[in-house]
């Protein structure tokens, strides 16, 4: 079997982003879980990772952060997606699906197609 | 918009570092917490929960190190860290830390303060706008002094003629005057400038007005005077409401109409006037206006927009032609040319290859100093290896190794360029106040000059930091823990360590050879046959034109006053003469054979100086008569006129012939010549040698005199008794005394000095180079092979072996370094001739002591690790390791 793919940079900060868009404020761990959810266990995140690409999310201005009791009445540090961060978000899914389609469209090329 | 937000929000978290990493923490706890609960309810046992959780977590230490890079700004980080490593490697070894600080301080003082003059002299603007464009028109030839130009008719008519200039003004720099304002009465300095001069060269008040040249309406019809913020502070406190009010100079009154800006201190960079007047008003009054024949103006002029200096100098020549036609007694006709104004006319390009040359002697101490600083560097490093390999196999990237070594050397050079920098501020302040009188040359350190600190500062700093980096670069921390400290060396290749030795000593020979070529050519300077003796004697100038005396009156006052000042006790022989050589001011006055009817320049047979003296003047001024006979007070205007002249003079006109008993016609007398002085300098030192005549006294009438006293008493003690004698016979005239030596020492010996001391220091300093290189490789040498010597000499070697082992490779490179350093200095023999009067670096004097000095300067650095080369214990060294 082949090993499970690592996460990069970029494509966790678009996960990240899009949880938040899907599920409103969210804590880190929640954020961890729901990725490794929807990729259907095919990523693994080293969980840690995460908390960089937050700050520097936050940093960005792309993500807002405030301390709340989580859902078992923890302190837990709660991020929600800013206005900044919904554009951010509508233009890296914008070239996202750019790429794709151009990869898509590679992909589908017959020895044909090119005569 | 996104990075810089990201780098503010960076810079912000900065200094808050532990509160980000204190919110980490916490966010890690409640991720492991919540991890572990869900893995519990997931059925684990809460140990094997808790594992799980933190597997799944990864690495908490490389997730904080990724979440500090992102927080802080790393760079800085890491940067601080080298930092206080740096300063705790520094600390360490204080000894060498001293060494590099001090080489550092002087290698960057010298620059800094190289810089500062430079930057005072050549780069300082004078004041007035737009300098491009501005020019001292200058005969071709040299006759006419350093700044005069032509008489004031022609400076007239070139200004009216020519059609490249938008606009010409003549200046009189040698116009003094006593000044009295509310009973107080002091003696100032100033130019007589035509009225256009603040408008040519586009000056705006400070207070008040500056005069145009609508306010000149011929002779005496504009008595303004515009004083300088110097004078203005000085002698006026500053106070605006002197303007309007009236001065007295000369006892003629003069309206103040204004102060000149700060800035501005008129168009010379040594010589600073304190007034300026309207030339119609000057000293001399209408004569010297009409006087085509007394060559009194500095002409400079603006070119006018588009216009060339080439046009214009060839424009200006047209004219100069059409004069000669026109005024064939007066005007030669001779070319001009244009030269940029500031630096004493022609001297600019002396002064400048001197800065230059100082200059490049500067970046060669700071090269040296540079290799000097590479070498303890490199040793160090190699002392280092052990640490350095450790931290590499401890996972430090060479990356890292590098920057930590260059952060080192870039941390102590900027400790010794700020002590540099200081040193130099304190240098330049002392330069400003050093010679006051000297035009109170601006030598003040300003951004410009600090920001040139800093940039040799760090460039030395990577000059001499590559050197560990690159070893630390090539080091293999295995191979260096497996051998221990000693990588051996080859004796006979060349390290780069030996390179750099050489290169310094090279440097250090060069540096010392210039500093004696200096020494020398001031010997010479001194020594120079001025053709008559300063020492020992002493001017009192006295102007009786101020003083109310009518025809003959004048001529017998200075007869008393000769007598009176000889009369006092130990004077040996005065005598008064029109003008002391080298002031300036002079010009070739036409000589022409007895029996010219046309007194056109064409037909003169030279051009001499002209000096009018008292009979008893070439005594005091201890200039020795060849032949014939001095003047006496017979010679009059009824007797026939008489002149002496000096060896040039008599060799131009008669060859071989005797001069005594000939004839020629000056001033438009038929002149016998009575007596041959011997040659001397009259105008500069460089000067070669000038046909000089000396008028008679009684013949020529002068209301200016200066009396040269010569005698065997203190210069103070014969001022004090001076002084009273001559005030006695007319009370109310100006005098002033002053020693002839020290008059002359600014004007004079001062370049000399100057260049002298400039070249003096650098050669101290890099002999301090050369023995802190040889002593550094030597010493180093020795402690590294201590062991090794130890062998020899348990083996039996001999004392000889152990030295060649210890300093033999210092010594071959002192050699070879000295050769090529004496070598390049005897190339660069035309630098130096240019740097330093009368240099000649080829002289078996100089290249004698350079060697003597290298010599001894490498004995004395070599022998203190010789000497512990040569007391090693074998037994007390076998016993240690």
């Amino acid at each position: 079997m082949r090993p499970k793919r690592d996460v990069q940079q970029g494509t966790l900060a678009l996960m990240i982003l899009k949880t938040l868009d899907l599920l409103g404020p969210l804590h880190g761990y929640g954020i961890a879980r729901r990725i490794e959810k929807i990729s259907g266990d095919l990523l693994s995140v080293n969980q840690g990772t995460l908390y960089p690409v937050l700050l520097r999310l936050e940093q960005e201005g792309a993500i807002a952060s405030e301390w709340a009791p989580s859902e078992n009445n923890r302190r837990a540090r709660f991020y929600r997606l800013t206005r900044a961060g919904h554009k951010l978000l509508a233009a890296e899914k914008r070239d996202w699906e750019q790429t794709a389609a151009i990869i898509a469209r590679f992909f589908d090329v017959k020895p044909g197609d090119l005569a | 918009m996104r990075p810089l937000k990201r780098l503010f929000s960076r810079v912000l978290n900065f200094p808050s570092r532990s509160r980000g990493d204190e919110r980490l923490r916490e966010e890690i706890e409640a991720h492991l917490a919540a991890q572990t609960e869900d893995n519990i309810r997931a059925g684990m046992t809460p140990q094997e929960a808790h594992r799980q959780a933190r597997l799944k977590f990864g690495s908490v230490e490389a997730v904080r190190a990724d979440y500090h890079a992102e927080a802080g700004l790393p760079f800085l980080d890491s940067l601080l860290m080298d930092v206080r490593y740096a300063l705790r490697v520094l600390r360490k070894s204080p000894g060498f830390t001293l060494v590099v600080l001090l080489t550092l301080m002087l290698g960057i003082g010298v620059n800094v303060v190289v810089c500062g003059v430079i930057n005072a002299v050549l780069l300082h603007p004078l004041g007035v706008s737009d300098l491009a464009s501005l020019y001292q028109i200058r005969h071709k030839q040299w006759m006419s002094g350093h700044a005069l130009t032509t008489s004031y008719p022609a400076f007239d008519d070139f200004r009216q003629r020519n059609t490249t200039f938008s606009g010409m003004a003549g200046i009189n720099s040698y116009s003094s005057a006593g000044l009295v304002w509310r009973n107080a009465e002091l003696r100032v300095a100033g130019d007589e400038v035509t009225g256009n001069y603040f408008d040519v060269l586009g000056v705006q008040p400070e207070v008040g007005q500056f005069f145009h040249a609508t306010d000149e309406h011929g002779s005496g019809s504009a008595p303004f005077v515009v004083l300088s913020d110097g004078l203005w502070r000085e002698a006026f406190n500053a106070d605006p409401a002197v303007v309007g009010t009236t001065i007295e100079l000369n006892k003629h009154p003069f309206t103040v109409m204004g102060v000149a800006p700060a800035q501005f201190h008129g168009t010379e960079q040594f010589v600073w006037p304190e007034y300026w007047i309207p030339i119609v008003n000057g000293e001399m009054g209408q004569d010297y206006l009409n006087d085509r024949k007394d060559v009194a103006v500095t002409v400079i002029g603006r070119l006018k927009p588009g216009v060339t200096a080439q046009q214009a100098t060839e424009n200006l020549n047209a004219i100069a032609a059409e004069l000669g036609k026109e005024y064939p007694e007066s005007d030669d006709g001779q070319p001009l040319r244009l030269i940029h104004p500031g630096l004493e006319g022609d001297q600019g390009d002396v002064i400048r290859g001197f800065l230059y040359s100082v200059t490049a002697l500067a970046v060669l101490v700071l090269l040296a100093a540079c290799a000097n600083l590479a070498t303890l560097f490199a040793a160090r490093a190699t002392d280092r290896s052990r640490e350095l390999a450790l931290r590499a196999a401890l996972g430090s990237s060479r990356r890292r190794l590098v920057k930590q070594l260059l952060t080192e050397a870039i941390v102590v050079s900027l400790m010794g360029g700020a002590a540099g920098l200081l040193t130099a501020y304190f240098l330049l302040g002392v330069l400003a106040r050093w010679y006051p009188d000297l035009g109170r040359l601006a030598v003040n350190a300003d951004a410009r000059v600090y920001l040139a600190g800093l940039a040799l500062t760090l460039g030395s700093a990577l000059l001499f930091g590559m050197v560990p980096a690159r070893q630390a670069w090539q080091t293999s921390p295995l191979q260096i823990i497996k051998g221990g400290p000693m990588d051996p060396i080859p004796l006979r290749r060349v390290a780069l360590r030996d390179l750099l030795l050489g290169v310094q000593i090279a440097i250090c020979t060069l540096l010392v050879t210039a500093s004696l070529v200096a020494v020398q050519g001031m010997v010479h300077a001194l020594h120079a046959p001025l053709g008559f003796q300063p020492q020992g004697a002493m001017l009192a100038e006295v102007d009786l034109s101020q003083a109310e005396l009518e025809g003959n009156q004048v001529l017998e006052k200075q007869k008393e006053m000769i007598e009176a000042a000889r009369r006092i006790p130990g004077v040996t022989a005065v005598g008064a003469v029109s003008r002391t050589p080298m002031t300036g001011g002079l010009f070739g006055i036409p000589i022409f054979p007895p029996g010219t009817t046309e007194f056109k320049l064409k037909n003169s047979v030279l051009a001499a100086y002209r000096f009018t003296m008292s009979p008893g003047y070439l005594e005091a001024a201890g200039t020795r008569l060849l032949r014939g006979r001095d003047f006496s007070w017979h010679d009059t205007t009824e007797t026939p006129y008489v002149a002496i002249v000096n060896e040039t003079f008599a060799r131009k006109m008669w060859r071989e012939t005797p001069a005594i008993g000939q004839h020629f016609i000056v001033s438009g007398h038929l002149t016998e010549v009575v007596g041959v002085a011997q040659d001397g300098k009259y105008h500069d030192l460089q000067e070669s040698p000038q046909p000089v005549v000396y008028l008679a006294w009684s013949q020529n009438d002068y209301e200016h005199a200066i009396f040269v006293v010569r005698s065997l008493r203190t210069p103070a003690e014969i001022a004090a008794a001076l002084q009273p004698a001559l005030s006695s016979i007319e009370p109310n005239v100006p005098i002033d005394v002053e020693s002839w030596y020290h008059s002359l020492e600014y004007y004079v010996l001062f370049p000399a000095r100057a260049a002298t001391a400039a070249l003096g220091v650098m050669g101290l300093l890099a002999a301090m180079l050369a023995v802190t290189g040889i002593f550094g490789m030597a010493a180093y040498n020795v402690s590294r092979r201590i062991k090794e010597l130890g062998i020899r000499v348990a083996l039996g070697a001999r004392a000889t072996h152990v030295l060649r082992a210890a300093v033999g490779r210092p010594m071959v490179l002192l050699g070879v370094g000295s050769a090529v350093g004496l070598l390049s200095g005897v190339v660069a023999s035309r630098l130096l001739e240019q740097i330093v009067y009368q240099a000649n670096p080829r002289d078996p004097v100089v290249v004698g002591g350079a060697v003597l000095t290298m010599v001894l300067l490498g004995v004395a650095a070599s022998a203190v690790p010789a000497l512990r080369a040569l007391a090693v214990d074998p037994s007390k060294l076998m016993r240690e390791e």
